[in-house]
């Protein structure tokens, strides 16, 4: 019970504001030192591929943004319907504060996939299906923003959001099962939970250290993001005039 | 290490272009989305400060 009354606290935009200001530093802290090591491994550490030379070593931006761009749309879509289901503020904000940044995500999953794709197949791109379908969740992303971006009233934006980002959540499972369901140009998953991984241990490591780094820079600029929406948002609040007046 | 020089590293094994562009529009992208969200927060104070003192 006590739990409970603890996470609904910072349902309240001032308590939250207060609680992003508070992790940040943390955050970031960690999501360079994560991202440090992580290079170091991949970059000093992991040998150099048999079959695909050190383009390979592309693999450790590449997969963490992909796994980035699909974990912060189920985030995204989550946090929108419980806004939407709930009537919670709080939750709508963050859902809007996470749309950006999984577009750049996925932006830099199709870019260094592209520059990795030119020296393994030959193309920058190709029709293939996990292109593809990751093509649509980009478009996703921009479909979402442009919408709520054009709708002024802030509560009918968040709903017609929450819409768009929960029918669209149907297309993560599509990305993620498309090199098994289609006969994709692109190699099967990295990671399975079933088999035992097929790469080096150190590539291993300096992939999830990566991820990681992904993960803590994900959450640290979201909520950079939710903290300027709040300000907005809460401009004519009291809490927002003394936070500004400490500032 | 799988490298005999700084040259050699840089090279990355003739797929320079691919990974040092691969790795630099990943750093471009994280350093201005952060950079344009810091920007951000300066002018929103700004603007609440002058809004809160008119």
């Amino acid at each position: 019970m006590t739990r409970r009354t603890r996470f609904f606290t910072f349902a309240a935009p001032s308590r939250f504001y207060a609680l992003a200001r508070a992790l940040s530093p943390w955050l970031w802290a960690a999501a360079a030192l994560l991202a440090l090591a992580g290079l170091y491994i991949g970059f000093f550490v992991a040998p150099t591929d048999a079959q695909q030379g050190d383009s390979y070593r592309i693999i450790f931006i590449h997969v963490p943004a992909a796994w980035m761009s699909m974990v912060v749309y189920l985030a995204m879509a989550g946090w929108a319907a419980i806004g939407w289901a709930f009537n919670a503020r709080m939750a709508s904000m963050l859902a809007r504060a996470l749309a950006p940044s999984g577009a750049i995500f996925t932006v830099i999953a199709l870019a260094t996939g592209s520059f990795w794709g030119k020296p393994a197949w030959g193309t920058w791109w190709v029709w293939d299906a996990r292109l593809t379908s990751e093509l649509i969740l980009l478009f996703l992303y921009l479909g979402y923003l442009a919408l709520v971006e054009a709708i002024d009233d802030p509560k009918r934006a968040d709903q017609a959001g929450a819409l768009v980002a929960i029918v669209g959540a149907v297309n993560v499972p599509i990305i993620y099962f498309s090199v098994k369901w289609w006969n994709t140009l692109h190699q099967g998953a990295t990671i399975s939970m079933t088999k035992s991984p097929s790469m080096a241990v150190t590539m291993l490591w300096g992939m999830l250290l990566m991820a990681l780094a992904f993960w803590m820079y994900a959450i640290a600029v979201a909520l950079a993001r939710v903290r300027n929406i709040i300000l907005e948002r809460e401009r004519h609040a009291d809490w927002v005039r003394q936070a500004v007046e400490a500032s | 290490m799988q490298w005999n020089s700084v040259g050699d590293f840089f090279a990355m094994g003739g797929y320079a272009f691919y990974v040092w562009g691969s790795f630099g529009a990943c750093a471009l992208a994280m350093l201005v989305e952060s950079l344009l969200l810091r920007q951000q927060r300066r002018e929103l104070l700004r603007s609440l400060k002058d809004q809160h003192e008119a």
